[in-house]
């Protein structure tokens, strides 16, 4: 007889793991050691003495740090327990934290970026003893060149919004280099741009205009035109933009910023649904940059490192950061930044893991790959679209019958008006069926949003899941509304009490403040 | 390659699923969905990327092939710093942060990221503890820019612009710094002695316009600031604020600056238990007091303990979200972006694996082998000490006595499989040892430089040339320490 085959359930059956973990202070035992260190030689000791006891005073530390005092495999195994309250990218559906492209970060580059010859070598090296490395950094810059139609790459910045900030620093150099740093003191930027654009341009000095769409919900080209003026340094604007709403007016939006003498910075972070299909550089754009850590494949990783990447034109060309790596016939040469650089904008080369494996992708899907995943990850989008605007409830403003790029930013205003129940409360009710549904999109012009990118990495079935996992919490708002509101109900901790982060009289940042503000001198 | 085009990474390039999904949506095909993307626009060619190695097996070979061309410092002796430093990582670090529920997550909430906030949590606490700090941020990109931030901070606290710079700072990390900053602040440098603040120069040039004063210890060349409460006390007599720039690695033996008036502490934490990486690991701390006057200056993300429903459960959260350019926009300090989060749980575990007995005997050994290599390099007949400072891990030797640059000694090294340093000037090389160079490793550069010494032996009749009274060139050959203490 054969075992019965259970029916399969219509919705998984999720529950995180919850170790209930103290805090890593709680764990310590005194005298217990992690890792040993490596002792002095006797000639070494020999030679120089006892150096802490000969520091000056006032370089000596009186009392050690109290870190804790644990075993090797007592630190492991709490930092695994960790790791198994967390849900990263490689077990669930990740396509909620939309604007952010989550997507397949293939393994073997993880085993590729881990061989001495890449983690062991140190960036002041020979360059003859970097050739690999070295010629990596090359050939990934030519090939996003080539992506973004580009002249010239760096691969420096540290991440997305690093390298918004290396688009603006470059912005005001090439003005001021030119005579006009004083005059132009505006940025113009949408509202569905990332905020960073906004953000990195009033860090940089500017002043920050934001324009909102028009009634379809694209850019506004007329908004723009009146704002532009002498005064305006630059537009930056993302597109698609985060509603997934591509600008089809672009050419025109970078025309009009020429026409007053700005330039045009475009912010690829939604870039994954439009590889192969257009470029930056043939809408006109002097600038760009695209986050390795989105569109390129490498992990997130809790939330960095990332990597940018800074596009630009041969004029602005001379302003990328440095040093760069130049080819000199077969061989891979290091050359400082030209006088007119931004110069360093952080240590050395960049994230090279991350641009090791942004590599490796590029390497391992070719021009043809690289177009398959942006009309997959299109496919994806307008198939999840389709699903859950099938849930009574749901709705995407803006562009109504219009196809999207790569993600959408939908709203739950209906099922809100009808329920009471929020878009953040769906988002929590999503990790009890193993979802993760990101909440925040601050400015809230779109009433109760969220925003899903499917991108290409996800199967038909598993957006089938997510689609169900939506419905089936809507339906419990309508049906159930409690259950809703009271969530979490499977997952390491419960409902959070977010006044706690808010008011610094109870605020706790470390433990130490958290001993301190809570149990004063009884803790110590 | 198959035919139509599958690719193991994009699963509905299954024709099947992908002719399924198309005629649910009622598409033609996928080129629909392009609809608003003008024609003029489109790339009627495909890219022109190298060919692809679309199996696994293939791709392996191919970059493989390329990091082969590397030489590591594995077969290299390598005394290079100057920023990136070649600690020892322990297994479990890597063990750790290579787990996928870390490495593939992102931004995901406290609930179902209650992993991610706990680590970083205790990131954040770890790091407070060896810094005697209260605060501590989640990592943003490197120290460049914590530094750039930390200063920026001072700067919209007090409306002041000047910034007096105390300390000898590292080239590319001053580029940053100072591009970063321009719009707020000048910086202005008072010239170091001996490898350390001019404490009386510095006060002649504190006033109440003046923001903050840098002091970075170890400096550029390793030199540790010993006068840190005299220049904080200084600074504060005119409502300035004392950033201080650090390495945390040697704080299981060193004064950490907050004892000594330190307002910001800031700095890099790829020596806490990060590979080298070619310069690629880095992330940037920045650390303050539990004052709301700071905290809400502070851009960054900093998670905190929070209670639940259910009691006597840490639950976790951002502190103070609105602080923060997600919700701030044109009205942010700064901007938040993805930074290097990992970096910062890879910090966590190595403080809590090394413990406080760890970082102390670190912190010793780092020391002993510094001064170890610094007087066995200074006993080479012509190469002196760069100055009389106590330093930690990095120090400078000058190489005029004994007739040689600084860049002909990394050649001729190189030659030897050896990296000696980095040059900073003409004559000066910075040479960096750690918990990595043995004796034997820094007995070995002292006789091959000795060995080049004595080749170039004639010139070395040069050293008579040599400006007794510059302190850059002084041969240091009595201890250092007892020295600096007086």
């Amino acid at each position: 007889m054969s075992l019965p085959v259970a029916p399969k359930p219509a919705l998984r059956r999720f529950h995180q793991a919850s170790w209930d973990e103290p805090i890593i202070f709680e764990l310590s035992t005194p005298g217990e050691r992690g890792v040993l260190v490596t002792g002095i030689e006797p000639g070494v000791r020999d030679a120089v003495g006892d150096v802490v006891s000969e520091l000056p005073a006032g370089l000596r530390r009186q009392a050690p740090p109290a870190l804790p005092e644990m075993g090797q495999m007592r630190v492991l195994k709490h930092y695994l327990r960790l790791s198994q309250e967390n849900l990263g990218a490689d077990l669930n559906v990740d396509i909620g934290q939309g604007t952010c492209t989550m997507k397949y970060a293939p393994k073997v580059n993880e085993q590729l970026i881990r061989t001495p010859g890449l983690t062991a070598m140190h960036p002041l090296q020979d360059p003859a003893d970097a050739q690999g490395v070295l010629e990596i950094v090359w050939q990934t810059e030519r090939m996003l060149a080539e992506i973004s139609g580009m002249d010239e790459v760096s691969l420096h910045t540290q991440g997305g919004s690093a390298a918004i900030w290396s688009n603006i620093a470059m912005i005001r150099a090439f003005h001021e280099a030119n005579g006009e740093g004083e005059q132009r003191r505006e940025v113009i930027t949408t509202i569905f741009s990332h905020p960073s654009n906004a953000a990195a341009a009033k860090a940089a000095g500017y002043d920050v205009i934001t324009l909102y769409p028009d009634a379809d919900g694209y850019p506004d080209l007329e908004a723009l035109k009146r704002a532009l003026s002498p005064r305006t340094a630059a537009i930056m604007v993302t597109n698609p933009e985060d509603t997934g709403i591509y600008n089809p007016a672009i050419k025109e939006w970078v025309d009009a910023a020429h026409g007053v003498g700005a330039l045009a910075s475009y912010d690829q972070a939604n870039a994954n649904g439009i590889l192969g299909i257009t470029r930056a550089r043939d809408a006109g754009f002097d600038v760009c940059h695209f986050n390795l850590h989105k569109t390129f494949g490498t992990p997130h990783a809790c939330g960095g490192p990332g990597a940018g990447a800074n596009g630009v034109s041969a004029a602005l060309a001379p302003f990328l950061p440095g040093p760069r790596v130049a080819r000199e016939g077969d061989r891979f040469v290091v050359r400082e930044a030209g006088e007119q650089s931004i110069g360093a904008v952080a240590p050395f080369f960049g994230v090279i893991p991350n641009i090791v494996r942004a590599y490796s992708w590029m390497m391992a899907l070719g021009a043809e790959g690289l177009r398959a995943v942006a009309e997959i990850a299109v496919l994806n989008n307008n198939y999840l679209m389709k699903k859950v605007l099938e849930i009574p409830g749901a709705s995407a403003p803006y562009a109504t019958g219009r196809r999207r790029i790569e993600q959408v930013r939908y709203s739950w205003q209906d099922l809100f008006e009808d329920t009471g129940v929020t878009s953040e409360e769906i988002g929590i009710r999503a990790s009890d069926f193993g979802m993760h549904y990101w909440t925040s999109h601050h400015p809230y012009v779109v009433p109760q949003p969220f925003t899903l990118e499917p991108t290409e990495s996800y199967s038909m079935a598993e957006l089938d899941e997510y689609a169900a996992v939506l419905a089936e919490i809507a339906r419990e708002a309508r049906d159930d509304a409690e259950t809703v509101r009271t969530a979490p109900h499977r997952q390491t901790v419960h409902h959070t009490h977010h006044d706690d982060l808010d008011d610094p009289e109870r605020w706790a940042i470390t433990w130490r403040a958290y001993q301190r503000k809570y149990f004063g001198d009884a803790a110590a | 390659m198959t035919d139509p085009f599958v690719h193991p990474y994009i699963p509905n390039t299954a024709p099947k699923s992908k002719a399924a999904m198309l005629a649910a949506v009622g598409a033609a095909s996928v080129d629909e969905f392009y609809a608003d993307v003008p024609a003029e626009l489109r790339l009627d060619r495909p890219l022109d990327l190298p060919t692809p190695f679309t199996a696994e097996q293939d791709l392996v070979r191919h970059v493989e092939g390329l990091l082969a061309k590397n030489v590591s410092t594995r077969q290299r002796l390598s005394f290079l710093g100057a920023g990136t430093y070649h600690h020892y990582v322990p297994a479990v670090v890597d063990e750790v942060i290579n787990r996928s529920e870390f490495l593939t997550a992102y931004a995901g909430e406290p609930y179902e990221d209650h992993g991610r906030f706990q680590a970083l949590f205790q990131y954040q606490s770890l790091m407070a503890e060896l810094l005697a700090m209260d605060v501590v941020n989640v990592p943003t990109y490197d120290g460049f820019q914590a530094t750039a931030t930390a200063l920026s901070m001072a700067g919209r606290m007090s409306g002041r612009r000047r910034v007096l710079v105390a300390s000898d700072v590292l080239p590319d990390k001053l580029s940053k710094v100072r591009d970063f900053v321009r719009v707020l602040l000048d910086l202005e440098f008072v010239d170091t002695v001996d490898g350390v603040a001019d404490v009386t120069g510095l006060a002649s040039r504190l006033a109440e316009d003046v923001a903050a004063v840098w002091v970075e210890t170890p400096s550029r060349t390793g030199a540790l600031e010993a006068r840190l409460q005299e220049i904080a006390d200084a600074a504060h007599d005119v409502g300035a604020v004392l950033v201080v720039g650090t390495d945390p690695i040697g704080y299981g033996v060193l004064t950490p600056p907050a004892e000594q008036g330190a307002d910001i502490v800031c700095g890099d934490i790829q020596s806490l238990g990060l590979h080298q990486w070619f310069g690629g690991a880095h992330g940037g701390f920045i650390a303050v007091h539990d004052d709301p006057r700071f905290i809400m200056e502070m851009p960054s993300r900093l998670f905190g303990l929070a209670t639940t429903d259910v009691p006597g459960e840490y639950g976790f959260g951002d502190v103070a979200y609105d602080r923060t350019s997600f919700a701030q926009r044109e009205e942010g300090k700064e901007w938040v972006g993805t930074a290097a989060a990992l970096w910062g749980i890879a910090a966590g575990v190595y403080l809590a694996l090394m413990g406080p007995q760890g970082m102390r005997d670190l912190g010793e050994v780092l020391l002993a082998r510094t001064r170890y290599a610094q007087r066995a390099l200074a006993e080479i007949p012509g190469v002196a000490l760069g100055d009389r400072a106590v330093h930690l891990r990095e120090f400078t030797i000058d190489l005029s006595g004994a007739g040689l640059g600084a860049a002909d000694v990394v050649d001729a090294l190189r030659a030897e499989g050896i990296e000696p340093g980095v040059p900073v000037d003409q004559h000066q090389l910075l040479v960096c040892v750690t918990e990595m160079t043995s004796q034997r490793d820094i007995d070995r550069l002292s006789a091959e430089l000795a060995a080049l010494a004595a080749r170039t032996g004639n010139a070395a009749a040069g050293a008579s040339d040599t400006d007794p009274t510059d302190p850059g060139a002084t041969t240091v050959s009595a201890p250092i320490l007892e020295e600096q203490s007086a």
